[in-house]
């Protein structure tokens, strides 16, 4: 039984923050297969493609057979837990401050043994059931899950640490103006975040949805434009310190490509809004956010972005919009560098084209707002670092994994 | 497993010149300082000059970033034969195998064998992250709780298995402290009973402090030559019956419950002409009380499984009816990195020529040791043993 996580209490000021330490995150190249699987929640091993035994841990050669072709691929998380110890003395300064500490070895039904770390409910003897997750340091682990899910599960502290889990954490969500941010803050309020800040630009001019935003639960409408550098800052100075989630629901999608737009002033509102939007974002709230990496239950935990599926290939449709998402994506992985110390993991949520005005002549199928919003905390509970949402996010990247220059053919043509 | 052709005797081939350098739990000093000392002190007793050191084997986690090829240079060396064993807790019975055999065909007639580390202070730490790729990989991100965490599980799991009781490893803890106490160079001496040991802070259960070895700084060296040799240099030595390696035996078992011995424990007995009731004393490996109990049982002195009741029905003093690891062992000595793989057959050494520094064992004729090493993942790979007999 997990014990129900308690709200935390407000914080002294005069206490020390404590900062975040990060558990040893050095990987082999080839283990790196594991953090590709992680990053976007798979449960994937390497496969010997000659004669089928799955390995662990990481190899350059199967152990069977010699063979070098040995493939990442999914497979059953399925297993038993053969044994666990708890580790009450660590030599890690990361781990010291976390003891007691269980870890076990999970036979996986599919072959090998997995040293684990193990949720309070996985017991020795007991079926439990493998993921891999990113951990503080952003490399891969291992976790054994109870096979069947138990009751608070999502509380227990050894998988909330490899989580970003929004229950009694503060949100920021960056433009409520926008279906996404409003369904984004009914979400976040759904999932237990204990405040909600949402921002509006200039907050007299009203808005479709503004009474139902300001309905709902724990939302705290903030003054925000993501274009005035002193509007992000302001917000920061005020709020920056309780700012535990950061979701940037900014927008601007415009049609058409580039050589029939005649100017460049909607290009630069793009780039204002949405690449430049998420730098003031990143500048103001980063390293508080980075700072507060291990600040206890509500500590900062993730910084998500909303991109077009778009920014990995090129919609000549959109195609001034595509590179706009393109320089945000690029940003993002930046962000994701600069933020790993802390401990805050970047998700970078990719999805086709929204149920709104700006997709009007676009055919189904489309993301419905809600649809993205709930991929967003289902993707924050699971602590992952790349989600694709809708089916043509899937879509693209299938076939960008199969031929990314037929695709960027077949998106031109 | 077991061999598939007839080994041949070492016949001719001896150990003499036990060495040790006095541990101390932090160095100053690198590696090569108490590789150094060893050679020195190895050199002189010999009686033999650095250029008459025609074989040089070394085993050391911390002389990086030299290998037993660069050393020479520094320590002036022109061997004819050199070896490095980067085998940990196997290292010393390795490095006598591939020594003797050395000697025997005539490539080398004086083989210094080596096995030091220092340990200065977060250096054990700094070495736990990057041991190999799958610790790097797989097994220090998962608590960082080093080898303790990973003894932990196959304790708990040997005692899951075949009901072993702590006090059962207690016994044989609190036997080696008393062994400890008459040894000179043991830095753990204070006086160990069961209740000190069962009341002992839990490190990684169930695995308690008394379990664990203390990693130090130290030194333990050895010569290897012909039986003639030793003779004419008034060195007591010992003769080699026969000695087993193995790597990486049974990966199938999914737990660790047996080392390598059990593949080659036949050709073991076979090529000594002895069996396990004919020896005097047994120096096991030690990191981890439950190691010991395994090699009881896959040496061949008790059944897999009777190890508890074997550790019950015997004393395990150096007065006692299995006298083990009779100068302490890691546990009570400490843990020299690869020298810890040389203690127990350096103290072998000095047992069967009567130069026991610490009580000695009556009328020691015949002697055991054995070595593993090297928790690669989830369990220790390497592993030999040898049967050590006084020379005439």
């Amino acid at each position: 039984m997990t014990e129900p996580l308690k709200r935390p209490k407000r914080k002294n000021p005069l206490k020390k923050t404590r900062l975040p330490l990060s558990p040893q995150g050095i990987r082999s190249r080839t283990a790196h297969g594991l953090t590709a699987a992680a990053a976007q929640g798979r449960f994937a091993l390497q496969v010997c493609a000659d004669c089928g035994t799955v390995l662990y841990p990481p190899r350059d050669a199967c152990p069977s057979c010699l063979s070098p072709r040995l493939p990442y691929k999914d497979v059953d998380p399925r297993g038993t837990l053969v044994v666990e110890t708890t580790v009450r003395i660590s030599t890690d300064p990361y781990f010291r401050e976390r003891t007691p500490w269980r870890v076990g070895t999970v036979k996986l039904d599919a072959g090998p043994m997995l040293v684990a770390h193990l949720h309070g409910d996985a017991v020795e003897g007991g079926r439990v059931r493998a993921e891999l997750k990113l951990d503080r340091s952003g490399a891969p682990v291992v976790i054994a899950l109870p096979e069947k899910d138990t009751p608070n599960m999502a509380d227990d502290p050894q998988l909330r640490e490899l989580t970003c889990d929004p229950k009694f954490r503060r949100v920021l969500i960056t433009n409520g103006r926008t279906a996404a941010g409003q369904a984004m803050a009914k979400a976040f309020s759904e999932a237990g975040a204990s405040i909600v800040f949402v921002g509006i630009a200039d907050p007299w001019k009203p808005f479709p949805g503004m009474d139902a935003l300001r309905g709902i639960e724990r939302v705290e409408i903030v003054p925000l434009d993501l274009t005035d550098t002193e509007s992000v800052t302001e917000l920061a100075e005020q709020n920056g310190g309780r700012v535990d989630i950061v979701v940037n629901t900014a927008e601007h999608v415009r049609a058409g490509g580039i050589v029939e737009r005649h100017g460049l002033t909607i290009a630069r509102e793009e780039l204002d809004v949405r690449y430049l939007g998420l730098m003031r974002l990143a500048q103001a709230f980063g390293p508080a956010m980075r700072a507060r990496g291990a600040d206890g239950v509500n500590s900062a935990t993730a910084f998500v972005n909303l991109l077009s599926v778009h920014a990995l290939a090129n919609w000549p449709v959109y195609g001034a919009h595509s590179a706009t998402e393109a320089a945000c994506l690029s940003a993002a992985q930046c962000l994701r560098a600069e933020l790993r110390p802390g401990g805050v993991k970047v998700l970078n949520v990719f999805f086709g084209p929204l149920e709104t005005e700006w997709f009007q002549q676009v055919p189904p199928p489309k993301v419905a707002p809600s649809q993205l919003a709930k991929a967003v905390i289902d993707a924050l509970k699971k602590g992952i670092e790349d989600v694709f949402v809708g089916d043509v996010a899937e879509d693209i990247r299938a076939r960008l994994a199969v031929n990314p220059k037929a695709l960027e053919r077949e998106l031109g043509s | 497993m077991g061999g598939s052709s007839e080994r041949k005797s070492y016949d001719g081939v001896v150990a003499c010149v036990p060495v040790t350098i006095p541990y101390r739990r932090y160095s100053t000093n690198g590696a090569h300082w108490w590789i150094g000392q060893a050679l020195h002190t190895l050199t002189k007793r010999a009686g033999l000059r650095a250029k008459d050191i025609d074989g040089f084997s070394l085993a050391s986690f911390t002389a990086g970033p030299d290998t037993a090829i660069g050393l020479t240079q520094h320590f002036g060396l022109s061997p004819r034969w050199l070896d490095h064993v980067p085998l940990g807790g196997a290292s010393g019975v390795v490095a006598l195998r591939r020594a003797a055999r050395a000697v025997q065909a005539g490539d080398a007639d004086f083989v210094a064998c080596v096995g030091a580390d220092t340990n200065q202070v977060d250096s054990f730490r700094r070495m736990l992250s990057t041991f190999s790729r799958f610790a790097q990989d797989a097994v220090y991100p998962y608590g960082s709780g080093g080898p303790n965490a990973s003894f932990a599980l196959i304790t708990k799991n040997y005692m899951n298995t075949y009901g072993a009781r702590r006090e059962d490893f207690g016994k044989i803890c609190v036997a080696q402290r008393d062994n400890a106490n008459t040894f000179p160079y043991a830095l753990m001496k204070k006086k160990l009973t069961l209740d000190d040991y069962m009341s002992a802070r839990a490190i990684s259960d169930p695995i308690h402090l008394f379990d664990c070895v203390m990693p130090c700084a130290g030194a333990e060296a050895f010569l290897v030559c012909r039986e003639a040799s030793a003779k004419s240099l008034g060195l007591p030595a010992v003769r080699l019956l026969s000695t087993i390696e193995r790597h990486n035996a049974f990966p199938e078992d999914p737990i660790q419950i047996r080392g390598g011995w059990a593949a080659d424990v036949d050709d073991l007995w076979a090529m000594a002409g002895v069996g396990p009731s004919d020896v005097d004393f047994v120096e096991t490996y030690d990191d981890y009380p439950v190691i010991s109990m395994l090699q009881f049982e896959d040496l061949g002195f008790c059944k897999k499984g009777e190890g508890p009741d074997f550790v019950r029905s015997h004393t395990l003093t150096n007065d006692g009816s299995f006298p083990h690891n009779t100068s302490g062992g890691q546990l009570s000595v400490g843990q020299a990195g690869a020298a810890g793989g040389h203690l127990g057959l350096v103290e072998a050494m000095r047992q069967l020529t009567g130069t026991a520094l610490g009580s000695p064992v009556h009328d020691a004729e015949i002697g055991l040791v054995s070595g593993f090493g090297m928790i690669n993942y989830d369990r220790g790979l390497a592993s030999g043993a040898a049967v050590l007999a006084r020379a005439a």
